[in-house]
C-alpha cells in the first residue's frame, strides 16, 4: 500500500511539475490571464509530494517490504536501522529518487528566495528547474521505478546492502554529492534564464554567487567524504584512484571552481559575463554526465548499478537535449550579450577605465585559473571517455591508467597553486609582478627551500612532482597568511567573502601538502605474519598479537589484534576480515592508528598456512592533511556564501561587492 | 593560438597513448599477439585448484583461461578481496615472452553483479 502511494505521489509532482513548465507559456497566449502566479503553489505542493514519495520508500526499507523489489535487493532483515536510511539510496532507483527530492528542495529554495527577482525571470528560472524535474521524473517512472512489487519470494531475508556501502562515509557521502551535482542547477536555470531573456541582468551575478557557492561546497564535502571512505572502506589505503566516477565527480567539481572564480572577476568587469554563463552551463552539464553515465553503467565501477539499455537510450536523449538545447542556445544568444556587453563598454558609465600599464592583475590572474582549471577539466574528461571511444569504434579494449593523470593534471594543480599565491596580492585593473616578488622573496625562498628540510626529516629523496607539490603548498599558505596580516596589521576590516577565500585556499594547500607528503613519504609493505610476528615500519613497531572469531549482526569474520608501538607511544588497533552471510562478499576492514601527522594502517589480506595472515601494513604520514584540506574548503565556501552583501536588495551593495579591495 | 592549441592536445594524446594498457586473452598473449614489454591487462576465469601458494612469503601462482586456452600467472602480493577460483579476473603486468605472465596488479571484481567490461563479452561467447 505504502509502495502504490510512494508511486501515486510521484505520479502527482510529475503533474505539479508539468503545470509550472505549462501555466506561463499559456500566459503568452492569453496574456491577462493571472494563472502563472499559481506556480509558486505547485513548486511547494511538487516539492511536498516528492518528499511524500521518498518517505514512503524509507517507510518500505524500515518495514522490511520484501515484496518490493528494490527493498529486496538492497536491504535484509539483518541489516541495522540506521543502513536502512542509507540503503534507499544504495542502488539505481532509490539514488534516482533522491536527485529527484534533492532538485525540488533546490527549487523550492530558489523560489523561497527569489521574490525580489523581476517576475518573468524569476517564473523562467522555476520553468527551467521544473524542466529538469520532468526529465528525471519520467527517467524514474519509465526505467527505474524503485517502488515495483514482485510475489514469486515471499519467505526471504533480503539480499541485503552492498557490503561496501555499509560504513559511516557512505550515510553522508551521496546525499552531500547530490546536493553539489542538483545544486549547479540554480547556476544553469539562471544562466539559461538569462540566454532566453536575451539579457543579463546586473544583479545576475549577486544572485547567483551564493547558491553556487553552496553548491560547490556541498560537492566539495561529498568528494572529500568519498575519498575518506575508499581509504577505509576499499581496504588498500589509496585516498584517489582516477577511476571514473571519481573522475566525473572531480570534472564537476573544476568547472564549478572555475565558475565561482569567474563569477568574482565577473562583478568586476563585463569581459568575463559570457564566459561565466558558460562556465554556468559546464558546472552542471558534467553534473549530469558523471551522474548519469555512471548510473548508466556505461563506466563500470563500484557505482554502476545496473545495466539496461533502455535507461541507456533515455539517458543519451535527456542529456542531448538538455546539454545540446543549452550549447544551441549559447551558440545563438551568447553572441548578442556578448554585442550589448562591448556597446555598454563603449560608453562607460560608471566603470571608470584606467589605461591598462601592467599584463598582470587580478584579473588576468583569474582568467589564468580558469584556463587552468578548464585544462584540467579536458585532460581529466579525455582520459575517462577515450576508453569508451575507442572500444565504441571498436578499435580495441584498452584502459587508461592513473599515470596519465598522474603525470597531466599534478603540474596542472602545482601550476595553479603558484598562481594562487600571488593572485591574491594583485590589484585590480593591473599590478607590477615585479614590485610583488621583491616583496614576498623571503617567502618564495622558504617555499623552494622549506620541502628539502621535509626531506631530510624523512631521510628520503622525492620526485620532483612532490617537491614542487610541496613548495606550491607551502608558498600559498606563507603568501595567503602574509596577506591577512597585513591587512589586519593596515587595520582594514575583511569582508566575509574573503575570510571565505583564504580559508578555502588554505585548505587548498593543506590537501597538496597532505597528498604530496603521504604519497612522497609513504611506506608500504605488504607481508605474511602470524601471531607474535613483528614488523618495523618507519620507526614503529607492528606487533601481530592474536586473532579472534567476530560474529556481526549480518556477517562473521576475523579481528585481529595488533599492538603499534615507537618509545612512549602504544596503540591498540583491531583489523577485521568479514564475510557477509547474503552473497558470501569478503571485506576487509583497515585499522588505523592515527595521530595528526601520520597513520599507520594495518589491513589484513587473506588467511595462508597455518595460522599466518597475509598484512599490508602502511605508514602514511599526513595522509589526514588531504581531508582536512577538504573540509577547510567546504568551510571557506560556507563563510563566502554568508556573506552579507550577496542579500541586500539595493544594488549599491552590488557595487560594493565590486570594490572589495582599494 | 591555434598552433599553441593543437600542439597542447598533441601533447595530450601522446601522454595518453604512453598510458593506456590495451585489454588482452589468454589465446592472444599465448600466440604472441600482445607487444612484448608493454604494459597490458589480461582478463579471463580463474581455472579452479590451480592456485598455489608459497609458503614463505607472499608469492603465488593461478591459471586464467578464456575457455580456449589457459595461462599461468605470477603474483607477488596481497590479492584483492573478491578473487575467487572459477570466477573472474583482471591482471595487469608486461609480458616477457616466457610461459608465465608476471603480473603486478590483480584486479578483481567489486561484487557478485559486477564484471570488467572486458570479461563481459568473453563471457558471452
Amino acid at each position: 500500500m505504502i509502495a502504490e502511494l510512494g508511486l501515486l505521489a510521484l505520479i502527482t509532482a510529475l503533474i505539479f511539475s508539468l503545470l509550472i513548465l505549462a501555466l506561463p507559456m499559456m500566459s503568452y497566449f492569453y496574456p491577462a490571464c493571472p494563472w502563472q502566479r499559481a506556480i509558486i503553489f505547485y513548486v511547494y505542493a511538487e516539492y511536498f509530494s516528492v518528499l511524500f514519495s521518498y518517505i514512503s520508500l524509507m517507510i518500505c526499507f524500515l518495514n522490511n517490504d520484501f515484496s518490493v523489489i528494490y527493498v529486496l535487493n538492497n536491504s535484509s532483515t539483518a541489516l541495522p536501522f540506521f543502513y536502512k536510511f542509507c540503503a534507499v539510496w544504495g542502488g539505481h532507483e532509490g539514488s534516482m529518487l533522491l536527485w529527484v527530492v534533492i532538485l525540488s528542495t533546490w527549487m523550492s529554495l530558489v523560489c523561497r528566495f527569489s521574490r525580489s527577482l523581476d517576475e518573468a525571470f524569476r517564473f523562467k528560472v522555476l520553468m527551467v528547474m521544473a524542466a529538469l524535474n520532468i526529465g528525471f521524473i519520467l527517467f524514474i517512472i519509465a526505467t527505474s521505478n524503485p517502488f515495483l512489487r514482485q510475489f514469486e519470494i515471499i519467505k526471504t531475508l533480503g539480499r541485503d546492502l552492498n557490503p561496501l556501502l555499509q560504513d559511516i562515509g557512505f550515510l553522508f557521502h551521496p546525499p552531500m554529492l547530490y546536493m553539489g551535482y542538483v545544486g549547479f542547477s540554480v547556476a544553469f536555470a539562471f544562466a539559461i534564464s538569462s540566454l532566453w531573456q536575451g539579457e543579463m541582468h546586473e544583479s545576475w551575478v549577486k544572485w547567483t554567487r551564493p547558491w553556487t557557492l553552496a553548491a560547490w561546497s556541498c560537492l566539495t564535502a561529498g568528494i572529500t567524504l568519498g575519498s575518506w571512505w575508499a581509504y577505509r572502506e576499499l581496504g588498500w589505503g589509496g585516498f584517489w584512484f582516477w577511476d571514473p566516477v571519481e573522475n566525473a565527480s572531480f570534472m564537476p567539481w573544476l568547472t564549478g571552481t572555475a565558475l565561482i572564480h569567474s563569477m568574482a572577476s565577473c562583478e568586476k568587469n563585463a569581459q568575463f559575463r559570457s564566459w561565466t554563463l558558460l562556465m554556468a552551463i559546464m558546472a552542471f552539464s558534467l553534473s549530469l554526465v558523471g551522474a548519469f553515465l555512471v548510473r548508466s553503467g556505461v563506466l563500470t565501477s563500484v557505482h554502476a548499478f545496473a545495466v539496461d539499455p533502455k535507461r541507456g537510450l533515455y539517458i543519451l536523449l535527456f542529456l542531448s537535449v538538455v546539454i545540446g538545447g543549452s550549447f544551441l542556445l549559447f551558440a545563438w544568444r551568447g553572441s548578442s550579450l556578448i554585442s550589448s556587453e562591448l556597446q555598454h563598454q563603449k560608453h562607460p558609465s560608471h566603470h571608470e577605465k584606467k589605461p591598462i600599464k601592467y599584463i598582470f592583475s587580478r584579473e588576468s590572474a583569474l582568467f589564468l585559473n580558469n584556463l587552468l582549471l578548464v585544462v584540467a577539466m579536458l585532460t581529466i574528461l579525455l582520459g575517462t571517455i577515450y576508453p569508451l571511444l575507442i572500444d565504441g569504434l571498436g578499435l580495441g579494449k584498452l584502459s587508461v591508467g592513473a599515470p596519465y593523470f598522474n603525470k597531466l593534471v599534478s603540474p596542472i594543480f602545482i601550476l595553479s597553486l603558484m598562481v594562487m599565491g600571488f593572485a591574491v596580492h594583485l590589484r585590480w585593473q593591473g599590478d607590477a609582478l615585479f614590485l610583488l616578488i621583491r616583496k614576498l622573496r623571503g617567502y618564495i625562498l622558504i617555499a623552494v627551500l622549506g620541502p628539502a628540510v621535509i626531506s631530510l626529516y624523512f631521510q628520503s629523496i622525492p620526485s620532483l612532482a612532490v617537491y614542487l607539490g610541496l613548495t606550491s603548498g607551502f608558498w600559498v599558505v606563507l603568501s595567503t597568511a602574509h596577506w591577512v596580516l597585513t591587512k589586519i596589521q593596515e587595520g582594514l576590516k575583511i569582508k566575509q567573502g574573503l575570510y571565505g577565500m583564504v580559508i578555502a585556499h588554505l585548505g587548498v594547500a593543506i590537501t597538496m601538502i597532505g597528498i604530496a607528503v603521504s604519497t612522497g613519504f609513504g611506506v608500504q609493505k605488504d607481508l605474511k605474519m602470524a601471531p607474535q610476528d613483528m614488523t618495523v615500519i618507519a620507526g614503529y613497531q607492528v606487533r601481530f598479537m592474536n586473532e579472534r572469531p567476530l560474529k556481526g549482526p549480518n556477517y562473521q569474520g576475523t579481528r585481529a589484534e595488533f599492538l603499534v608501538s615507537k618509545a612512549q607511544y602504544q596503540a591498540y588497533v583491531y583489523p577485521e576480515k568479514r564475510l557477509y552471510d547474503i552473497g558470501q562478499m569478503a571485506m576487509t576492514e583497515a585499522a588505523v592508528s592515527m595521530t595528526f601527522f601520520r597513520d599507520i594502517y594495518i589491513a589484513m589480506g587473506e588467511p595462508l598456512s597455518d595460522e599466518a595472515w597475509s598484512v599490508r601494513v602502511y605508514y602514511k604520514p599526513l595522509v589526514r592533511w588531504i581531508w582536512g584540506g577538504g573540509f577547510l574548503i567546504m568551510f571557506g565556501a560556507f563563510i563566502a556564501m554568508t556573506d552579507l552583501r550577496y542579500y541586500s536588495k539595493s544594488l549599491k551593495s552590488l557595487k560594493s561587492l565590486v570594490s572589495v579591495e582599494p | 593560438m591555434l598552433v599553441l592549441v593543437s600542439f597542447a592536445i598533441g601533447l595530450l594524446v601522446y601522454a595518453l597513448r604512453q598510458n593506456i594498457s590495451l585489454f588482452y586473452t589468454p589465446s592472444e598473449v599465448l600466440n604472441h599477439q600482445a607487444p612484448p614489454g608493454r604494459l597490458i591487462r589480461l582478463g579471463g576465469m580463474v581455472v579452479p585448484g590451480s592456485v598455489i601458494r608459497s609458503s614463505n612469503d607472499l608469492s603465488l601462482q593461478f591459471d586464467l583461461t578464456d575457455y580456449h586456452a589457459q595461462i599461468t600467472v605470477a603474483y607477488t602480493g596481497i590479492l584483492p578481496n573478491l578473487f575467487r577460483e572459477g570466477s573472474g579476473v583482471v591482471v595487469q603486468g608486461k609480458d616477457d615472452g616466457s610461459k608465465v605472465f608476471h603480473a603486478d596488479e590483480v584486479l578483481a571484481k567489486h561484487d557478485e553483479n559486477y564484471m570488467p567490461r572486458e570479461l563481459k563479452d568473453l563471457k558471452k561467447s
